[in-house]
């Protein structure tokens, strides 16, 4: 594919933080003063740690409401997915298929990718390196659009404030919700993407 | 022993020497396919002037309203921080803590450490702090979300249209300029400042 040799054969690492390229052992970057590491300190086990985690968080961020509204005297609370139902059936299909992209597909994309990451780079596995590459720059890129759902429901309550005629208050679902999307970003992060090349040079 | 010559991918570890680039040309990896490094028109002074012109815009786009709603005479608008605090109510502060980091937070701390950055290296000398600074700059840019912001506007405008007069405020438009100008300043290649402004005495580590 490549005859680009790879920094451990030459006896370099490159800084994480700043990316200079310096010789193997020494603890801190010479210019930037980060420390240096050939890889992510216990890349796999951190990342599978927050994955974990965050598919703990993702049944109660499902489940439970993440907003309740009240329009005069009658109050009801909606999950996510009741969101979207709610624009589908009101027409507005280009917005439901966008928070339904948002909120659904790209945290079970990314629980799925990363796990495909995580296995396939423990076995150090030969296979389709080129687009687990790919998939995990493509996972890191769209992962915070999922933060989509906090943004509506913080909007929808700072604005609904009439108090008779309706109100609006967040529920316990949307924290649970930015929290999965804050702990897979950190999964994201913590996996080095370097271990799906690692015995290429072979 | 360091090699300013080289450069390592980030994504697979493949060594390269670095080459000129002309305009808007990009050094892509030849193992794995991702970008290395690539051109910039900007030089540092487009970058300060934009940095100045996003500290200006911040402001807007955090205290005008971004929505205003009205039904039965009665009316309301919101901005940015007033939506944050209206999610951290009770149980919702951990995730209000949240979007405050994301859609605060770290996007003032963009502006703020980027301008103190570009200022000294207008001199054409390294600021002090620097190296904390470019550290820190590095570290929080996977977590600016002004452009999450702006689509969460414009669906919570379709949300509420269903009910509701609902007006996009000043603060939309703002937003709006910030997530392109965050967009050109820090979202890409912060790093090339070490390479552009060359270590001298007044080098320090900030730790």
């Amino acid at each position: 594919m490549t005859s680009a040799p790879r920094a451990a054969q030459l006896g370099l690492v490159g800084c994480h933080t700043c990316g200079l390229v310096s010789a193997v052992g020494q603890a801190q970057c010479p210019r930037c003063g980060a420390r240096l590491h050939p890889r992510k300190p216990d890349s796999l086990a951190r990342s599978w740690a927050f994955l974990v985690a965050a598919l703990i968080l993702y049944i109660p961020s499902n489940v439970l409401p993440v907003m309740y509204t009240s329009m005069l005297g009658r109050g009801e609370t909606s999950t996510i997915v009741h969101g979207v139902v709610e624009f589908w059936k009101s027409g507005a299909w280009d917005i439901a298929l966008l928070i339904f992209i948002a909120s659904v597909a790209v945290p079970s994309t990314k629980f799925l990718v990363l796990a495909t990451l995580l296995v396939s780079a423990r076995r150090q596995s030969s296979w389709a390196r080129l687009q687990r590459a790919r998939l995990y720059r493509f996972i890191e890129l769209i992962g915070y659009w999922s933060m989509l759902d906090v943004v509506v429901v913080a909007l929808v309550c700072a604005l609904v404030q009439f108090h008779l005629l309706g109100t609006a208050e967040p529920r316990a679902g949307i924290v649970f919700f930015g929290l999965v999307v804050v702990l897979t970003m950190f999964a994201a992060m913590s996996f080095d993407p370097r271990l799906i090349w690692d015995g290429d040079e072979e | 022993m360091t090699h300013p010559g080289l450069v390592i991918c980030e994504y697979c570890d493949s060594v390269y020497r670095r080459s000129a680039l002309g305009d808007d040309e990009i050094a892509r990896c030849g193992r794995c396919r991702a970008v290395l490094y690539r051109a910039s028109r900007l030089d540092l002074d487009h970058l300060l002037a934009l940095t100045l012109a996003a500290a200006i815009v911040f402001v807007i786009a955090n205290v005008a309203p971004v929505i205003r709603i009205a039904v039965s005479g009665m009316h309301n608008e919101a901005n940015l921080l007033q939506s944050i605090a209206a999610l951290s109510h009770g149980s919702g502060l951990v995730v209000g803590l949240v979007a405050a980091a994301t859609l605060f937070v770290v996007p003032l701390l963009q502006i703020v450490l980027l301008g103190w950055v570009l200022v000294f290296a207008r001199a054409r000398r390294r600021a002090p702090g620097f190296a904390f600074a470019m550290r820190w700059l590095h570290r929080i840019r996977p977590w600016s979300m002004t452009e999450v912001f702006l689509l969460g506007v414009l669906v919570a405008i379709v949300k509420l249209s269903g009910m509701l007069s609902v007006i996009a405020g000043p603060g939309t438009y703002a937003t709006l300029i910030l997530t392109g100008l965050i967009t050109l300043i820090a979202k890409r290649d912060v790093r090339t400042l070490w390479d552009r402004l060359p270590a001298d005495e007044t080098v320090e580590f900030g730790e």
